[in-house]
């Protein structure tokens, strides 16, 4: 029942939006069937199934809107939603910025976002997955600890102007942390694909177990400014921070987009102009819905030669500027370089290689200021190689900053970026090499 | 829902946005969050259908969790109401031990026959996951506590408050904040009720009745001629109160030397809101700290968040053991450190307590969520470590044979496991006033509130922000300061605390969304203390130009 059709889910909410006797109704359905299995102290710890699927109401009677769902599906479960939804509208204080349900779009081909051996992961795939894990960590004297999660999901939405779409997407993401029985090492890989054919968490546990030996007995080295490689991973957790273009709030001058005197900084140059950053609902690596709450997603640029090329309008900041709405993106690309990591520690004099950041927190959101720490393999480079493991480093650093300080890019890879292991949250990020990154003080955590 | 998530619904910026239906419940109207749709006789009897099924599918005990859990989240921006929602949430968990092996299954349809089912698919997920199990499970004994009863003692059901009431309290502490120099404010009132019915093939029927609540605001300054922005926000703290929390009440005020005030078990938003504007203002034109070692003196309000992260965390057992080092981490807090009886985890003015029955607080209940009756007990004694925080099926790994009573699961569809109790530190034992500790500085910073966060995953190395910091200078408070954070390691930074002010100082902090686990659980948690100081604590300046 969790999946439905798109045939089964237009013939459901057609129902809703004929029950409707407010002046306009939006009703959107979302099912998933999500399955996990975790791992510690090389064992399985908990595994699990889910499965629900629900329909959601929202109806309005001039600005005054409310919204109710149900998990039952039968004709007077539909009504009943349907009264609910008008009964708590009807009490509702009139919200001057609500906007009618949007009129029928024109939408690109859809993207592939469902790929069916990803819908088929058993319970029996999951341990195995775990097993080829753990298995190789116990013979090398190493603990694994695991976390596998998978998807597949649907959403349609339908309106009373005649708006219809429907969508369907599949994700795997796979995290794994390696530690040495002595307590001295760790390392950590992160796989993130739609397609569970392209995961293989044998090869990528190995990853993590070279991590983890290779950085026993790590040496401290002073905190200061580095130039650090830091693998996609790493980088796109501090990426991901800086890419809310929020119109609105850089207009009412409390965004890091708002500009001195009034203003934004939208058309103006932010970063290095090798950076450029996008979104694209059709990437095959990282492909998403090619709609979002309606609007059509197209591809459209966020960084375009290291200046600001779009902010993110909602429908009713974009009526009241004057624009057009944009649609929340899926996905977020930076166009990478050819070099790979092995290549960027080649031609590093003095430097840190870092695996991951870890517990990263806002400290200004005036300069976009985030503090943070590396995890799981950190390593200092001298004159071309990696010479020893080192003690982890906290660093206070803003993206904005770090993107001016933009040495070279490599190759891209998909990661997740927040939210579930689905179709949207994932980007598309390379390895990047920065120089003058700011480290301010260590931490013996391993 | 993480706490990130609740940042994103109910900050700034995000007009008009829809509470996704998944991260709480189902929608439904305020009068409906009243309905009893089950009595404690049918509870029983469709409990006893899981662990009868249980029991007769091999299972060795077996738990069963009924449960209805109610929100109700108003959220406002300056002069309208953007949000009022209303949740519920009802099903059963089931939880088994079957050779040897953990179980656990969910169902939304809590009938006889779909009970059954649930308990079916616990055996047969605990039966598969045998194979990988390497020692089975042990639990710690509980006795049978029979039918019991055990309800947060409120006095006013804030569910019962109309929503029109509630929405205009908050457009009230608004409209001081905008008469009072504020650009934009937002504020929010979040309001859960836990209705918790468990029982144990251990012979206890325990029904319980929870409730907590949270009003909030943030507070921002813009300043188009310089492009700065600053905000504040509110001195709250989530409680395991009623909505008489939101009527104040003048023995729970306590003032400041820098006039701000601020509250224990009630509390004045429309005040506080008016104080925060004038602060924001403040902060546009304060000075930037220079950075350096500074005597800390810092408020409950501030202090339970630095508690929460470098004492509340490391002292999980299931941390220390290694379940978590794929997500949260693991600790620098070994069992070996516990045994040697010598650990100085602090001066020996710290003693740090975990209770899990504080009135008032977020995390008290009658009995955890593995049907063991809640207790207090000591983490850390004249500095020196003396406990960790552990369940039943891990205490026997201390060489311990009694529960702490410390085990929760965020609904009736997530298995239940260790989660951090209310964790303490107590007062001084003198009489000590925050003035007086103030009086005492000579080159000190104040901290009050919550602000930016970050500890490493074994909670050694962190950095703490705040949300208002002034400067002390020999004894007296000079003014406000910017772009402060302290930086320290947790043993060095609870060996600097020199001086805690005594218990009518003491106030909670809370946090409604602790995150922890894979698939992530959210908990709610209070810490207590009172206003403490730290010698010499390095302060480093966050300020930057971009």
């Amino acid at each position: 029942m969790a999946i439905l059709s798109k045939e089964e889910a237009k013939k459901i909410l057609e129902k809703v939006v004929g029950y409707s006797k407010a002046d306009g109704i939006e009703a959107g359905l979302n099912g998933n069937d999500g399955g996990n299995i975790r791992y510690a102290r090389n064992s399985v710890s908990t595994a699990g199934e889910d499965s629900n699927v629900s329909l959601s109401v929202s109806v309005n009677f001039g600005k005054k809107s409310g919204a109710a769902s149900i998990n039952e599906f039968d004709d007077a479960s539909l009504e009943k939603v349907v009264r609910r939804a008008e009964e708590l509208a009807k009490l509702a204080p009139e919200n001057p910025e609500f906007m009618d349900p949007l009129g029928p779009q024109t939408y690109g081909p859809e993207a592939k976002t469902f790929i069916e051996s990803t819908a088929k992961i058993t319970p029996e795939y999951r341990a195995q997955a775990a097993a080829d894990s753990i298995n190789p960590a116990s013979k090398k004297d190493i603990t694994a600890a695991g976390y596998l999660e998978d998807n597949r999901g649907f959403n349609a939405q339908m309106n009373s102007k005649g708006l219809f779409t429907y969508n369907q997407a599949t994700g795997v993401n796979f995290t794994v942390t390696m530690r040495t029985n002595d307590g001295t090492g760790s390392g950590w890989v992160a796989r993130n694909f739609n397609d569970v054919t392209k995961l293989n968490t044998a090869e990528a546990s190995q990853i993590a177990i070279e991590k983890a030996l290779q950085s026993r007995n790590a040496k401290a080295i002073e905190p200061g400014k580095y130039t650090v490689i830091l693998e996609p991973n790493a980088a796109a957790d501090l990426l991901g921070l800086m890419l809310n273009f929020n119109a609105r709030q850089a207009d009412e001058g409390r965004s890091f987009l708002s500009k001195k005197g009034g203003g934004t900084k939208l058309g103006e140059k932010l970063v290095d102009e090798r950076v450029n950053i996008y979104t694209d609902p059709w990437n095959e690596e990282v492909p998403v819905a090619n709609q979002a709450g309606g609007l059509p997603r197209k591809r459209m640029d966020l960084i375009k030669g290291g200046v600001v090329s779009n902010l993110f309008y909602d429908r009713y900041w974009a009526q009241q500027k004057g624009v057009e709405p944009t649609p929340f993106p899926g996905n977020r690309i930076m166009e990478g370089g050819n070099a790979s990591i092995e290549d960027m520690i080649k031609d590093t004099k003095k430097g840190v290689l870092v695996t991951r950041f870890w517990y990263i927190r806002a400290v200004d959101p005036q300069t976009l200021l985030y503090t943070g720490l590396t995890r799981d393999g950190t390593f200092y480079i001298e004159n071309g190689k990696i010479k020893h493991p080192i003690k982890n480093f906290r660093f206070n650093e803003s993206p904005i900053i770090m993107l001016n300080n933009l040495e070279t890019l490599g190759k891209q890879m998909r990661v997740a970026s927040g939210g579930g292991p689905g179709g949207g949250g994932s980007a598309l990020v390379p390895a990047m090499k920065i120089r003058d990154f700011t480290f301010t003080s260590l931490s013996d955590a391993v | 829902m993480k706490r990130r998530d609740f940042v994103q619904l109910s900050g700034l910026g995000l007009g008009g946005l829809m509470l996704p239906v998944s991260l709480f419940g189902n929608p439904v109207s305020a009068e409906a969050l009243l309905e009893v749709p089950l009595t404690n006789t049918q509870k029983k009897s469709l409990a006893d259908v899981a662990l009868n099924t249980a029991k007769a599918g091999g299972a060795t005990y077996a738990d069963v969790r009924i449960g209805r859990y109610l929100n109700q989240f108003i959220s406002t921006r300056e002069k309208r109401v953007q949000g009022i929602t209303s949740t519920e949430s009802f099903g059963v968990g089931i939880r088994v031990i079957a050779k040897g092996t953990w179980g656990f299954a969910a169902t939304n349809e809590v009938t006889t026959d779909g009970i059954k089912k649930a308990t079916e698919r616990a055996l047969a997920i605990a039966k598969a996951n045998s194979k990988f199990q390497k020692e089975p499970v042990k639990l710690a004994p509980v006795p049978a506590y029979g039918e019991v009863v055990w309800n947060t003692p409120i006095v006013k059901n804030a569910f019962e408050v109309p929503v029109s009431e509630k929405a205009d309290l908050l457009l009230a502490a608004n409209a001081a904040a905008l008469s009072n120099g504020a650009s934009f404010v937002n504020s929010n009132l979040f309001q859960v009720n836990e209705q918790k019915y468990f029982a144990s093939t251990d012979g206890s029927y325990i029904d319980q009745d929870i409730h907590r609540i949270w009003p909030t605001f943030t507070v921002s300054v813009t300043d188009r001629a310089s492009g700065k922005f600053k905000s504040r926000d509110a001195m709250s703290a989530p409680m395991g109160l009623g909505y008489e929390y939101m009527i104040p009440k003048a023995e729970d005020k306590l003032q400041t030397p820098m006039g701000m005030v601020l509250y224990r078990n009630s509390y004045d938003m429309i005040e506080d809101a008016a104080t925060a504007a004038k602060q924001a203002r403040e902060m546009i034109s304060a000075k930037s700290v220079e950075p350096g070692k500074y005597d800390l003196v810092l408020e409950p309000n501030h202090l339970g968040l630095t508690i929460h992260e470098s004492v509340g965390h490391p002292l999980e057992l299931d941390r220390i053991l290694g379940y978590e080092a794929n997500y949260a981490g693991t600790s620098f807090a070994s069992i070996e450190k516990l045994k040697s009886g010598n650990f100085n985890y602090g001066s020996k003015q710290v003693n740090i307590f975990a209770d899990k029955t504080q009135p008032g607080s977020l995390g008290a209940v009658g009995y955890d969520d593995e049907g063991v009756k809640c207790k207090r007990w000591d983490l850390i004694k004249d500095g020196v470590l003396v406990n960790f925080q552990a369940i039943r099926d891990q205490v026997h790994m201390l060489g311990q044979n009694e529960s702490h009573g410390c085990c929760y699961a965020q609904g009736w569809n997530d298995v239940q496991f260790q989660r951090m109790p209310n964790v303490s530190l107590a007062p001084g034992k003198e009489p000590y006033s925050a003035a007086q500790m103030i009086k005492d500085v000579e080159k000190g910073i104040y901290i009050a509130g919550r602000g930016s966060y970050s500890i490493d995953q074994q909670r050694y190395n962190f950095q703490f922000g705040g949300t208002v910091f002034y400067e002390i200078k020999n004894g007296e408070v000079v003014g406000m300061l910017n772009d402060v954070a302290y930086q320290s390691n947790t043993q060095e930074f609870w060996n600097s605390c020199v001086k805690i002010c005594d218990e009518k100082d003491y106030r909670m902090f809370g946090s409604f969304f602790d995150g922890k686990g894979q698939p992530s659980q959210v908990s709610a948690v209070s810490h207590g203390s009172s206003t403490s100081r730290f010698n010499g604590v390095n302060v480093i300046n966050t300020g930057r130009t971009i």
